[in-house]
């Protein structure tokens, strides 16, 4: 039965829950079948994470090991095709414990930057499984900036052959997923020497492992990293390379290859070689941030309601923790930003499928654009939800502490994505002299992209607002935003400028700048993600209470912004101090209004409670009895206690002897 | 822990809070007969307050202790299933006692939580005494080597001699004599608190200290063309993520040093009866819990992602910091709640003030808003007073910002009352920025002491360096909180911009330092616990040297190959 504290929350809702979860879907028939794929998943014993707390690392892998194997049969069986519709939910359905996901890096690298025949060769090995691929670009020494990469492949004409080397310590490969026990292949990145020179990083396929009895191959040195903060399921894996040789068909050459005779020719743009990478950053924003955040949300929105503690009237039982001001304020800021990441992905999404559209067929126009889309969003994207989780995880008091809870393998693992493909501070600053560029072009009045048309019209002015309900005009705080970023941008850039017109060094002047720059990329993502929420808004259905509830979201996801930024708003009054309090106003207001929504608002997320593996935030609410019942699972109150047997018993027994 | 310093251990509640609990509350006669045999580890206790369903609101407890004046036992019952005691440490493998907390009941009248010994396991078998479920709660966000327990108990009976009765007491017919003065268990609170500031202080620092070095040593991208990797910690990014960091940790330990002084010298007091000073300094060290274990929770994630991927790494020894150090936000009052224990003192002040008193102490700045008047008109005026780089003037910027902020929740609470019947309700309505206010008090006082601690250092040099670091505290927090600045007038949008700038310039200043201050924390090696943070820089080595030891690295082919990955190869 559902605890009562929960159930009458669900009362209330000011929407059809159902309907938001359809429009969450792209609609009710991808709902449809979204559910039948958790559900095939959810039902079969193998991928049950009921004992997944209770795992060491070793129990972890193998069972993703395992899982990942089960998966692949299972895949067969139920007819589901790579390019199925059932496809992208599968992961979420397994809730990425599961091994290979580098595999299929593996397999989209040699699709993207394979020839036909390279294809042809490779991914029906890698589609059967008759080889395990991995991934192998970061060093020891190396991460984001992949020119300082030290692996070395030169050109050996005589044997028409690449020999592979690990030149010093710093250039071990490190952290590439699936490699440290499971794979056989991997893509090596690998700065190119032909004929004594250097071209630059370019992949290779590398065959590490045995494809009879998985033992290393003869010049690899490979292993496991060791523990982490989470992925303790993932062989995170080294890899040292002494004179490995591979033909000179394993080169990736799509773009560039090296013709017999060691010439070295470039077909196209360099930068495609990134473009992985690029296409990865997008994709993960869904699974591997907005998915989690979802999830805390829903854990911590759910056990707010259930948890009471202290009064607010006097007489009257303990208030539920979510009616107090400040766990709203903690946790509906978070769910909003949930929201306003859901759309924002879904937007590039839709960017990235043109873009990829565009560069199959060798234009490479939209390519910068691109890049600092997915550079700026990633780093924002990432950055922003792991904040949020942890805000989640500390609202729940102690419990939030408990693996049971959930949250703290959601928070170890979703803050791994502010590092991995690209450390955010690279990134934004990536964004950052994409902006400079374009609004150094806007200035001298060429063309931008779309995206930035807005730096082209940087003026001084004041928000028009003249009560706290005009900043729930989409208007008002979307040009708020947009006058914000473009005074940011404008002014880092009018800042260069001074210093490089003053004799510094540019490179220098760069540095000194970057506070700034990193500022500036924010402050331009966090405009579009507002702008977008905005705009999403206006296009939803009327009925059902749907737009009415998500336009409160968008109003709070933009008002929390300007309240926890109001320095960056006031710094040239466009916005003044009466107004901040307005804000301030609006924003507390919301609050209040969007907690009766608060639980209907989580349970649009759809997740199953197995997915959401948590004692706190199970759909029924019975969260005491459920950790109770979990804990009574831990190994440690199976076995009688080791340490009492060796350490406490005599301790105990000598000084019960000596008294 | 008592034993390895930031690292928890299974005796850290027995040694911390049961053996200190006897000592505080229990009367000669039951000194007698626990406290020897606990110090010789006969008894192993443990502290039983937190439940499943309740924590921070102590008097929400359920647990029961009824008396029965027929055998003089009390009789310790856990009624429901969010009355089962939750988290002790130690509880759920180690201890055979804990104090539990209850509420008393005899006479048929509640008389609200009281500390009872119970005996939990059979002395020479260790196995639970009937009535008693106890065990582990199972894995948490690090404390692998705690075993945090749960604790029920149906009708267990223990002698009325096991209520611990230095102060209430519970006579042989049941009779129930009243403590002197409840105000007292603060002083425990209070002490535990203050070690948290100290605590946020080392936590830090160790953090610092890893990070600070590994960037002295990682080598990464380019700055000028054509010239080999620099430091990444010559990158300004790099610098402002850590440097500001490294000031805090400064800044926090002479506040936990300022702490633990006042404490002592205060239960000086509080043993010659004087509590007058007692409720200024609960405010106080609730605030300062809350700001310092908070601004360094975060600090330590800070620095881990500074470390990048490496920092991921449980070799960085980061992790287990922050595991560690993390619930500190949330056990010992959770930090939301501190905050608004300070604020209640503040509007209390506040309203002292209003009504023509004068305070005293670390609120005294509350007097200037009645003796002149801070008017909007007066603003522009009183703006250009601050000068950026004077410590002290800083210190007036922050005072002017938290009068500002605690003027303002005041008003805010006093509308709301206006319009509303409940005061809860109103307090309630009001949190967010009575939070605010106590995070701008708080700010203040830690200004001021750092700032007030400069004249104490002698040595030019050290005072020199320590001053940068002072006013980079004291100038990031303000471009931190540029809003607040401005929107009171305190600074002006030019002087903000200066603040702005000034940071970048300190950041260049303190980087021929950053090491050489760190290495002044002083932290051993092993006491670090971090490949990445080794004082003689060695890292890519020894990470390499560190993952050979993983268990997955035991055998070259691992187990799972022969069981999952080689059967599927061979049937597809």
């Amino acid at each position: 039965s559902v605890n009562p504290d929960l159930a009458s929350e669900r009362q209330t809702a000011s929407f059809s829950v159902e309907k938001l979860t359809a429009r969450l879907d792209g609609g009710a028939e991808c709902t449809r079948l979204r559910r039948a794929v958790v559900e095939a998943i959810e039902r079969d014993p193998v991928f049950s994470r009921e004992n997944q707390y209770f795992q060491s690392q070793n129990e972890r892998y193998e069972a993703a090991v395992r899982k990942g194997v089960h998966l692949q049969k299972k895949i067969h069986e139920m007819g589901w095709t790579d390019n199925g519709p059932e496809f992208k939910y599968i992961y979420r359905a397994v809730a990425g414990d599961v091994a290979f996901l580098l595999h299929r890096i593996f397999a989209r690298s040699i699709l993207l930057l394979g020839s036909d025949e390279q294809i042809a060769k490779w991914i029906p090995l890698a589609t059967q499984y008759q080889l395990i691929g991995s991934y192998a670009q970061t060093e020891l020494g190396h991460g984001t900036y992949l020119q300082g990469l030290e692996t070395t492949a030169v050109f050996d004409i005589t044997t028409q052959e690449f020999i592979l080397n690990t030149p010093k310590i710093s250039a071990v490969k490190w952290w590439p997923g699936d490699m440290g026990r499971s794979a056989t292949h991997t893509v090596v990145f690998a700065q190119l020497y032909v004929q004594g020179e250097c071209y630059g990083v370019h992949p290779f396929i590398v065959q590490i492992r045995s494809l009879q009895d998985h033992s290393l191959c003869p010049g690899i040195i490979a292993g496991d990293i060791g523990p982490k903060m989470n992925f303790e399921h993932i062989d995170n894996g080294y890899l040292m390379l002494q004179n490995v040789r591979v033909p000179r068909e394993n080169m990736l050459n799509k773009f560039c290859e090296v013709q017999p005779d060691g010439t070295y020719v470039r077909r196209g743009s360099q930068k495609i070689n990134y473009f992985t990478m690029t296409t990865v950053r997008i994709s993960l924003i869904s699974d591997e941030v907005i998915i989690p955040l979802m999830k805390a949300c829903t854990i911590a929105i759910r056990y707010s309601v259930v948890r009471r503690q202290s009064k607010l009237k006097p007489g009257e039982q303990e208030a539920k923790i979510l009616d107090y001001q400040t766990q709203q304020e903690k946790l509906l800021p978070q769910l909003a930003a949930a929201y306003a990441f859901h759309f924002i992905n879904n937007y590039l999404q839709e960017l990235f499928d043109r873009g990829y559209r565009e560069i199959q067929s060798k234009n490479f126009d939209t390519l910068p654009e691109l890049h600092a889309f997915s550079s700026g969003f990633k780093a924002m994207v990432t950055q922003y939800c792991t904040s949020a989780v942890a805000i989640c995880l500390q609202a729940c008091g102690g419990h939030g502490y408990s693996l049971l809870s959930g949250l703290p393998s959601l928070y170890t693992k979703i803050l791994a994505s502010c590092i991995y493909e690209g450390e955010n501070t690279i990134l934004f600053l990536q964004t950052a002299r994409f902006l400079i560029k374009c609004f150094m072009a806007a200035s001298a009045g060429q063309p931008v992209p779309p995206s930035v048309t807005y730096l082209a019209a940087v003026t001084p002015g004041k928000c028009p607002a003249k009560n706290k309900l005009d900043f729930l005009s989409p208007d008002i705080y979307t040009e708020a935003y947009q006058h914000m970023a473009a005074r940011l941008i404008s002014s880092t850039a009018a800042k260069l400028q001074d210093l490089i017109q003053s004799g510094v060094k540019k490179h220098d002047a760069w540095n000194q700048c970057t506070v700034q720059l990193v500022q500036a990329a924010k402050a331009h993502c966090h405009y579009i993600t507002v702008k977008n929420f905005a705009e999403t808004v206006e296009k939803l259905e009327t009925q059902a209470g749907i737009q009415k509830i998500m336009k409160h979201l968008c109003d709070l996801f933009a008002l929390h912004g300007i309240f926890s930024n109001a320095g960056v708003f006031l710094h040239d009054g466009y916005i003044s101090g009466a107004q901040i309090d307005m804000v301030t106003a609006s924003y507390l207001d919301l609050l209040a209004v969007i907690r009766k929504d608060a639980v209907p608002l989580v349970d649009a997320f759809d997740f199953t409670d197995k997915s959401l593996n948590s004692a706190l935030g199970s759909y029924d609410g019975q969260v005491y009895q459920r950790l109770y019942e979990w804990a009574q699972k831990s190994p440690t109150n199976k076995q009688t206690s080791p340490a009492y047997e060796r350490y406490l018993k005599p301790l105990l027994h000598n000084t019960l002897s000596k008294l | 822990s008592f034993v390895h310093r930031g690292r928890p251990e299974p005796l850290d509640l027995h040694l911390g809070m049961f053996l200190p609990t006897l000592l505080t509350q229990a009367t000669p006669e039951q000194q007698d007969r626990f406290f020897m045999p606990a110090w010789n580890l006969e008894i192993i206790g443990t502290y039983a307050q937190t439940e499943m369903g309740h924590g921070t609101h102590l008097r929400g407890l359920e647990t029961t202790a009824t008396y029965d004046p027929a055998t003089q036992e009390f009789i310790l019952n856990s009624p429901t299933v969010t009355s089962i005691k939750w988290w002790p440490g130690g509880l759920g493998k180690t201890s055979n006692h804990a104090i539990v907390l209850a509420q008393l009941y005899t006479q048929g009248q509640c008389k609200g939580l009281h500390a009872f010994i119970v005996p939990i396991r059979q002395l020479g078998t260790h196995e639970p005494l009937p009535g008693i479920t106890v065990g582990d709660i199972g894995p948490k966000f690090g404390y692998d080597e705690m075993d945090n327990g749960y604790l029920k108990m149906d009708n267990f009976r223990i002698p009325r001699e096991n209520m611990l009765m230095k102060y209430a007491q519970v006579e042989p017919d049941g009779t129930y004599v009243k403590p002197l003065s409840d105000k007292l268990t603060y002083g425990t609170m209070v002490f535990i608190r203050s070690l948290i500031v100290g605590d946020s202080a080392r936590s830090l620092s160790r953090a610092c200290t890893i990070a600070i070095r590994y960037s002295a040593v990682r080598h990464q991208s380019e700055l000028k063309p054509g010239e080999p990797e620099p430091q990444i910690l010559d990158y300004q990014t790099q610098q402002y993520k850590l440097f500001p960091l490294l000031a805090t940790a400064y800044a926090f330990h002479f506040v936990g040093a300022y702490i633990k002084d006042t404490y002592h010298r205060i239960s000086g007091d509080i043993n010659e009866g004087d509590l007058s000073e007692l409720p200024e300094l609960h405010a106080l060290t609730a605030g300062l819990k809350a700001f310092t274990s908070w601004t360094a929770n975060a600090g330590i994630e800070e620095c881990r992602m500074a470390c990048g991927g490496h920092g991921y790494s449980r070799c960085s020894g980061i992790p287990d910091i922050y595991v560690t150090f993390t619930p500190s936000c949330t056990y010992e009052g959770e930090n939301t709640v501190m905050m608004l224990q300070t604020a209640r003192f503040l509007v209390k002040s506040y309203t002292q003030v209003s009504s023509g008193q004068q305070v005293t102490g670390m609120v005294s700045y509350l007097n200037d808003l009645f003796r002149q008047r801070i008017q909007p008109q007066h603003v522009a005026a009183r703006s250009v007073a601050v000068r950026i780089n004077d410590p002290v003037s800083l210190v007036d910027a922050y005072k002017a910002r938290a009068a500002r902020l605690v003027e303002a929740a005041a008003k805010n609470l006093q509308a709301e009352l206006n319009h509303r019947k409940s005061k809860e309700d109103a307090w309630n309505r009001t949190s967010v920025d009575l939070v605010r206010a106590s995070e701008a008090h708080c700010h203040y006082v830690i200004v001021k002491l750092f700032t007030a601690k400069l004249s104490e250092i002698s040595n030019a040099a050290v005072c020199a360096v320590l001053t940068e670091l002072c006013l980079l505290y004291a100038l990031y927090g303000i471009s931190k909180n540029t809003g607040d600045f401005l929107q009171a007038g305190i600074l002006t949008d030019a002087q903000i911009t200066q603040v702005n700038q000034r940071v970048k310039e300190l950041l260049a200043i303190i980087r021929p330092n950053a090491v050489a201050l760190v290495d002044s924390f002083d932290f051993h090696d092993v006491h670090l616990g971090s490949v990445l943070g080794r004082y003689d820089g060695n890292v890519y080595e020894n990470m390499f040297e560190w993952a050979k030891k993983s268990p997955l690295n035991k055998t070259e082919v691992h187990e799972s190959f022969h069981k999952h990955l080689k059967p599927m190869q061979a049937k597809l």
